[in-house]
């Protein structure tokens, strides 16, 4: 089961600094982990920045993984979290030529069934947006593949990690010299399962 | 409060100043003019020894660290000055050895146009320093200058890069003074030790029936040798080193049992999979320590004691982890053991070690062949210095044997390349040494590969005037690769053999003595006339062309399966 690779949500919670991006993701690529997806944000907290990776991998690299990211000084806290753990969300826009959507009601039926918005509409061309999973995101694009697909692209997962309290207090008690017990940084060593949850 | 101005190079300066820097390695250069012109008038404040390369700088730089305990501080210019610094930042990144670097920087309005001298040394170094910074604006100076020295020192110590433009360096700014830096929100150098995993360590240690220590450089780094000796003399467990830990703990302690790994000691290796508590001390299970990792200590309860948390389960998993600084750990488990004799399972090491003395190391303190062999030159050494000079070793055959026979009374006495392997290390990493501890003799030994690599520091010995007694070991091959050929591809010696220079010559010409032995008869009087000169020396001493470093545990195998021949 550890050494099963499935997909992780990493949340990393940063400094704003330049260099740190790079920082981050040299972490994976010296290992040779592809990275399947990744965003930044900012957070629920002014100034700190938030990372949102995405990464095929078993647990136990995960795990060293996110020890080396929140070894980096300007991190200052990341977790990671299986699918059933997190909300996500990914947004797609799909291009498609207003002849083919005017001539076809079959794609104006697609669209409807995919709850995809349209977010520019122009004489030549028709810009749609779905926000959802990658599966839903991507079934439409099947779908619409055969009607003559002009662009397509997806962002980064963003997600939500459903048991956070978020890092308001978290922040806190980083600013502190002398950290109180909330802040227990090693509640990971020698409980394995709770390792970096909430 | 009262401001003055200064410019961004008097604030590095004054930054220096105030971290209690005294010696400065370096290199001037196009891009960091500014800050050499400023050096000009802190000349009595700051001493700077030019080096003839800036890897000799950093390696030199690193030298001063190990020795003196403090931070090493190493200026470059930028381009080729900043991109020579990169072997020694990986170097004191794997070894964890605490550097502020300073590279200068092209104009900033210049950045990214390929200017002359121009490197992206902020993204070349990356993987290899613990934090790095450009500054482009001199009113960052002083703060990000307090950073980079905590960042260098605490927690786990590194190598710390500032990059810094040359418009920074001329700028001139309201200076507020300095301010030293103990806190940054997003770095925890340590954390609030957790009884309860002191409690669990406790236990078990005080219910092994075979437990066995094995530490490395965190007792150093940790500055708690006092406090590591006081636990395994209350505990009464044997204690082992890695190549790193070398001179925590004083040779002849009795319950010192030797280094640990691929050239380590007959006990320690074999008994590591024999023991039943395995604890583990400021050292990171390296696969020069462990051999095969599936077959390593899998009988034994692990604790692990790191100031790192990514060190914790990384390489092998800790049943107990405890996650702190050792100088605070020890003393913990310390009051919570028991006190116990542990004679008989000593003595378990002390059958270990009759054995190894029988069937390696008797002959090669005392062999009958005609060639020297590299421990009876170091036994040469330890007769003379009995365990109080500092041994800084390059990488190879000459570095394992020097490790494995040279004798040590004090911490902070072996100064070597362990994580990276860096040939060329040791003749500038020894310049930096003796300025670190100038009370002290201070024995370079390298091997005929690694001389070659940097012997242009000679001329930073020369000008310096500063006192390395250097020893060079010629086997007249690179010794450690033909002895794999040797054992392990049918003695295929491809490109092992390397010529030397008349090192007596070349040693002269910058004005340094030497001299060279090849005969048994005269080592002796060598190494002490070496030792008793006034000033620096070489002594290239002629060693057996395929002597081996014996016992070995191949690579791939398990530390049980150590050889003796």
């Amino acid at each position: 089961m550890e050494n099963e690779k499935q997909e992780f949500t990493i949340t990393v919670y940063t400094e704003n600094q330049v260099g740190l991006l790079n920082r981050i993701a040299i972490i994976f690529s010296r290992r040779k982990i592809n990275v399947e997806s990744l965003n930044t944000s900012p957070s629920e907290v002014q100034g700190i920045h938030r990372f949102t990776i995405v990464v095929v991998e078993s647990k136990d690299v995960v795990i060293k993984v996110v020890r080396q990211i929140e070894k980096q000084v300007e991190v200052l806290k990341a977790y990671y979290n299986t699918n059933d753990e997190i909300v996500w969300q990914e947004l797609a826009l799909y291009k498609v030529l207003s002849d083919e959507i005017t001539e076809k009601v079959k794609v104006e039926r697609l669209l409807r069934e995919f709850g995809a918005r349209a977010v520019a509409i122009r004489k030549d061309f028709i810009v749609f947006e779905t926000t959802g999973h990658r599966e839903e995101t991507n079934k439409l694009m099947e779908a619409l593949a055969p009607f003559g697909l002009v662009e397509f692209v997806r962002s980064a997962r963003v997600a939500i990690i459903k048991e956070s309290a978020g890092f308001h207090e978290k922040l806190k008690d980083f600013e502190k010299r002398e950290p109180g017990d909330e802040l227990i940084e090693n509640e990971y060593l020698g409980k394995r399962e709770a390792v970096f949850t909430m | 409060m009262d401001t003055k101005q200064l410019t961004g190079s008097q604030a590095v300066l004054e930054a220096c100043i105030a971290e209690g820097v005294d010696t400065i390695f370096g290199y001037p250069g196009g891009a960091i003019m500014p800050i050499y012109d400023a050096l000009y008038d802190y000349k009595e404040k700051l001493q700077h020894v030019l080096v003839r390369h800036e890897q000799g700088g950093i390696h030199a730089g690193q030298g001063y660290a190990r020795t003196s305990g403090k931070v090493g501080v190493v200026f470059a210019t930028s381009g080729p000055g900043a991109t020579n610094l990169v072997t020694g930042l990986a170097d004191a990144m794997i070894d964890s050895t605490p550097l502020v670097c300073i590279t200068g920087q092209v104009f900033a309005h210049l950045l990214g146009t390929d200017a002359f001298q121009e490197t992206d040394i902020i993204n070349i170094t990356m993987p290899v320093t613990k934090w790095n910074y450009q500054i482009t604006d001199a009113t960052e100076i002083p703060h990000i200058l307090a950073k980079a020295f905590y960042l260098a020192r605490s927690g786990r110590p590194g190598p710390v890069l500032i990059d810094i433009s040359k418009n920074a360096q001329f700028q001139s700014f309201d200076y507020e003074g300095y301010t030293v830096c103990n806190h940054v929100r997003s770095y925890r150098p340590k954390p609030i030790i957790r009884k309860e995993y002191i409690d669990e360590a406790v236990q078990l240690i005080n219910q092994a029936k075979k437990p066995l220590v094995i530490f490395g450089q965190g007792v150093i780094l940790g500055k708690a040798e006092k406090e590591f000796k006081k636990f395994i003399e209350k505990s009464g467990i044997p204690a082992a080193w890695t190549i790193l830990g070398l001179s925590a703990l004083p040779t002849d302690h009795p319950q010192n049992v030797g280094m640990l790994g691929m050239h380590g000691n007959y006990g320690p290796n074999v008994l590591t999979n024999e023991c039943d508590v395995l604890i583990a001390v400021g050292m990171r299970f390296d696969d020069r320590v462990t051999g095969r990792l599936d077959k390593y200590a899998k009988q034994a309860k692990i604790i692990h004691l790191d100031i790192d948390p990514s060190e914790i389960d990384k390489n092998v998993l800790a049943h107990v982890g405890v996650w702190g600084d050792c100088k605070e750990t020890l003393p913990l488990l310390t009051m919570g053991i028991e006190q116990k004799d542990r004679t008989e399972w000593l003595n378990v090491f002390a059958g270990y070690a009759k054995e190894e003395y029988e069937q390696c190391i008797k002959d090669e303190m005392h062999p009958t062949s005609e060639a020297m062999s590299m421990a009876e030159v170091i036994h040469a050494v330890n007769e003379i210095t009995k365990g109080d000079a500092v041994i800084v070793t390059d990488v190879g055959q000459h570095q394992m044997v020097a490790c494995r026979y040279a004798k040590f009374n004090q911490t902070r006495s072996n100064v070597t390349s362990g994580g990276l392997g860096t040939m060329g290390f040791a003749l500038p990493a020894a310049i930096g040494a003796k300025f670190g501890a100038l009370d002290r003799t201070v024995i370079a030994v390298i091997g005929d590969g690694g001389i070659q690599m940097t012997l242009q520091e000679f001329g930073t010995i020369m000008q310096t005037g500063i006192e390395v007694k250097v020893m060079i070991l010629n086997n007249e091959f690179l010794g450690m690769v033909r002895q794999w050929q040797q054992l392990f591809m049918d003695k295929r010696y491809s490109f092992v053999d390397i010529a030397s220079p008349d090192y007596v010559m070349l040693a002269n010409s910058y004005k340094i003595a030497a001299a060279k032995v090849s005969k048994r008869e005269e080592l002796e009087a060598a190494v002490a006339k070496m030792l008793s000169h006034n000033g620096s020396y070489v002594l290239e001493v002629m060693v057996g062309k395929e002597n081996n470093v014996f016992p070995m545990v191949p690579q791939g195998c398990s530390v049980s399966e150590i050889r003796l021949k």
